[in-house]
């Protein structure tokens, strides 16, 4: 740290340098320092090459089923495997995906959010840090773990804390139908709040310390308390880096697989459709995870479950790009200023 | 009431609303913690250990094959992701400063959040397909590309951490560029890029859902790298969906050993490198 701030006070110094590395750069052109820098290149370059050919591999193995079914397959409803009577239609899968994500969002993004106001505002300096630990130990716990958890303890507290009683008086809507058993669509989503706590909690703890302290500043001039100057100067100032956090939290609830295929109740074809709360779903990675070993290798089984991951691709790739969008305007932007 | 003093306990609301949401995330980890030491520590017995898997529906066997394999990935993992990820860093940092950098910059960060699941089918279609079996190779492959941008972003982060003085200092002795990073830059840098590479594999361990279609799973030990094998993760997936007691005890076993191996690196980490490094 204390290398960065002596950077900051003397940026003459930076400048200098870069010149005169592009200085050495040309005339010392040795073959050694090209060959380093064009390795460096072409190991880094393996990024894009990785994410191009994802594209390329995913597209090529879903093809057959997209030539057999069209735009049937994202919107049809039934799934079959069975040679002869093969149907697949992926629509259940994608409204699975995006309700319990939407659950996560909606349960997780508040709770992340204040977490990231304290931790970067309120929160006394001695126990932020092994605060902000304990919360990142949330991200390190592996997925197949709270699946587990999931199974033989959450699911048990969101039955009889949550679908009980919301059945017992509100049974009667339709989104709340069905026997509270624990392992559904709710279950899923909070779940998936669960586990994008820190992802969320921790980009936009990283957005709001980014945010100037003169926002802040001008906010107390005008004798605000302290939580008036959060929401007028830091918070409606980060807002669009703060969205950009919770779009990086949908993306992980849209991808992540092990913990949702085991609680989410597993239901195939239009059984899947997400009507109720209380009824077991599916998600596309879910599907994916859950079919992959028992497809036939020569049915067109594989090349569905592939097709399935080529849309999962699609959206995380959309979200995730956007999400980067809106936080790099504010972190990055703030850090080049400095640098 | 005045405004003021309403204006006073909104403040104090928002304080204590904020610490609560703090609290309601600590509860799951919590009761995750406990609940696998609870469950998983009856479990725990040599011959849980060191045997692998029984016949399914029988109360015998371990997890031996599964630790081995677990490590094995580790260790394949790293020899193909460290590589990668720290050139790729040391391109970011030291020549990143232009239009590849930064795309490259960009869509690593993307490659960072990208479901794992996806890049399980990735790796199926490229090699499990071409090599006509499930294998371990397949498996460090697919970890190898969720541990790369770990690296590379943690690798670059140290770096620019190293104050250019050093550099200039390098420079001034006429030491060459490459020589320079080599030996004096990452050398700075070290304890940054260890932090990162321990943190990366502490999440590869415990990924699950690209090893199912890529190491598919196995009842014996490490048979080769063009064969199938177990891994922690696949095994504590598989012994909560078998319908026995037995195999759930099993599975909280395989996950107590699991946490045990992710925390050590986390816990460990933090405190070896405490007030060293404090990046995301």
């Amino acid at each position: 740290m204390v290398s960065r701030t002596r950077q900051k006070m003397i940026p003459s110094m930076t400048s200098f340098s870069e010149r005169n590395n592009k200085v050495l750069d040309k005339k010392t052109g040795w073959s050694g320092d090209r060959f380093f820098k064009f390795l460096a290149a072409v190991l880094a370059f393996s990024v894009i090459v990785i994410l191009v050919l994802m594209i390329v591999e995913l597209t090529e193995g879903s093809l057959p089923v997209l030539n057999k079914f069209g735009i049937n397959f994202v919107t049809g409803v039934d799934w079959n495997p069975v040679e002869g009577r093969e149907s697949f239609g992926i629509l259940p899968y994608i409204l699975g995906t995006l309700i319990t994500s939407s659950i996560a969002l909606i349960v997780g993004v508040p709770i992340s959010l204040g977490i990231a106001i304290f931790l970067a505002e309120m929160a006394p300096s001695v126990v932020k840090t092994p605060l902000s630990f304990i919360i990142e130990l949330l991200a390190a716990v592996p997925s197949v773990i709270y699946g587990l958890w999931g199974i033989f303890v959450f699911r048990f507290w969101v039955r009889d804390f949550v679908e009980k009683p919301v059945s017992t008086y509100l049974g009667f809507i339709p989104i709340f139908q069905g026997t509270p058993f624990g392992l559904d669509i709710l279950t899923a989503g909070i779940i998936l709040a669960i586990m994008i706590i820190p992802t969320v909690s921790s980009v936009s703890r990283e957005v709001l310390v980014a945010v100037p302290n003169s926002q802040k500043e001008a906010a107390y001039s005008i004798g605000a308390t302290k939580w008036e100057a959060i929401r007028i100067g830091v918070l409606s100032y980060a807002r669009s880096g703060l969205a950009g956090a919770a779009i990086l939290g949908l993306g992980r609830a849209v991808g992540e697989t092990m913990a949702v295929t085991m609680v989410i109740g597993n239901a195939v074809g239009a059984a899947a459709l997400p009507t109720s709360f209380f009824r077991g779903g599916q998600t596309m990675a879910s599907l994916i995870a859950n079919e992959f070993n028992e497809a036939n290798p020569v049915s067109l089984h594989p090349s569905a479950l592939i097709g399935v991951g080529l849309v999962l691709f699609i959206f995380a790739l959309a979200i995730n790009v956007f999400a980067q969008i809106l936080i790099w305007r504010i972190v990055r932007v703030r850090r080049g200023a400095a640098e | 009431m005045t405004s003021y003093m309403i204006r006073k306990f909104k403040d104090k609301l928002a304080f204590i609303l904020s610490f609560l949401c703090v609290l309601v995330a600590i509860i799951p980890l919590g009761s995750i913690l406990m609940e696998v030491v609870k469950n998983g520590a009856p479990a725990l017995s040599i011959q849980f250990l060191t045997s692998p898997p029984g016949a399914v529906g029988e109360a015998e066997g371990g997890i031996a094959s599964s630790i081995q394999g677990t490590l094995i990935l580790i260790g394949l993992t790293s020899l193909i992701g460290v590589p990668l990820g720290l050139m790729s860093g040391v391109y970011l940092a030291e020549f990143g400063d232009n239009v590849l950098g930064r795309s490259i910059r960009f869509f690593n960060d993307v490659l960072m959040q990208f479901p794992s699941i996806v890049v399980g089918i990735f790796v199926y279609m490229l090699m499990v397909l071409a090599l006509g079996s499930f294998s371990t190779i397949a498996g460090a492959v697919a970890l190898s590309i969720i541990m790369l941008p770990i690296v590379a972003r943690t690798t670059e982060e140290s770096i620019k951490l190293v104050p250019n003085s050093t550099r200039e200092a390098a420079m001034a002795l006429g030491i060459r560029r490459w020589r320079t990073i080599i030996s004096i830059v990452l050398n700075s840098a070290r304890s940054g890029i260890v932090t990162g590479t321990l943190l990366s594999i502490a999440r590869i361990a415990g990924e699950t859902a690209p090893l199912i279609m890529t190491i598919l799973g196995s009842q014996w030990f490490f048979a080769g790298l063009k064969a199938p094998m177990d891994a922690l993760p696949l095994r504590v997936w598989r012994l909560a969906l078998l319908p026995y007691d037995y195999a759930h005890q099993q599975g909280w076993g395989a996950a107590l050993i699991l946490i045990i191996i992710v925390l050590t690196l986390n816990v460990g980490v933090r405190f070896a490198t405490r007030g060293r490094y404090t990046g995301r």
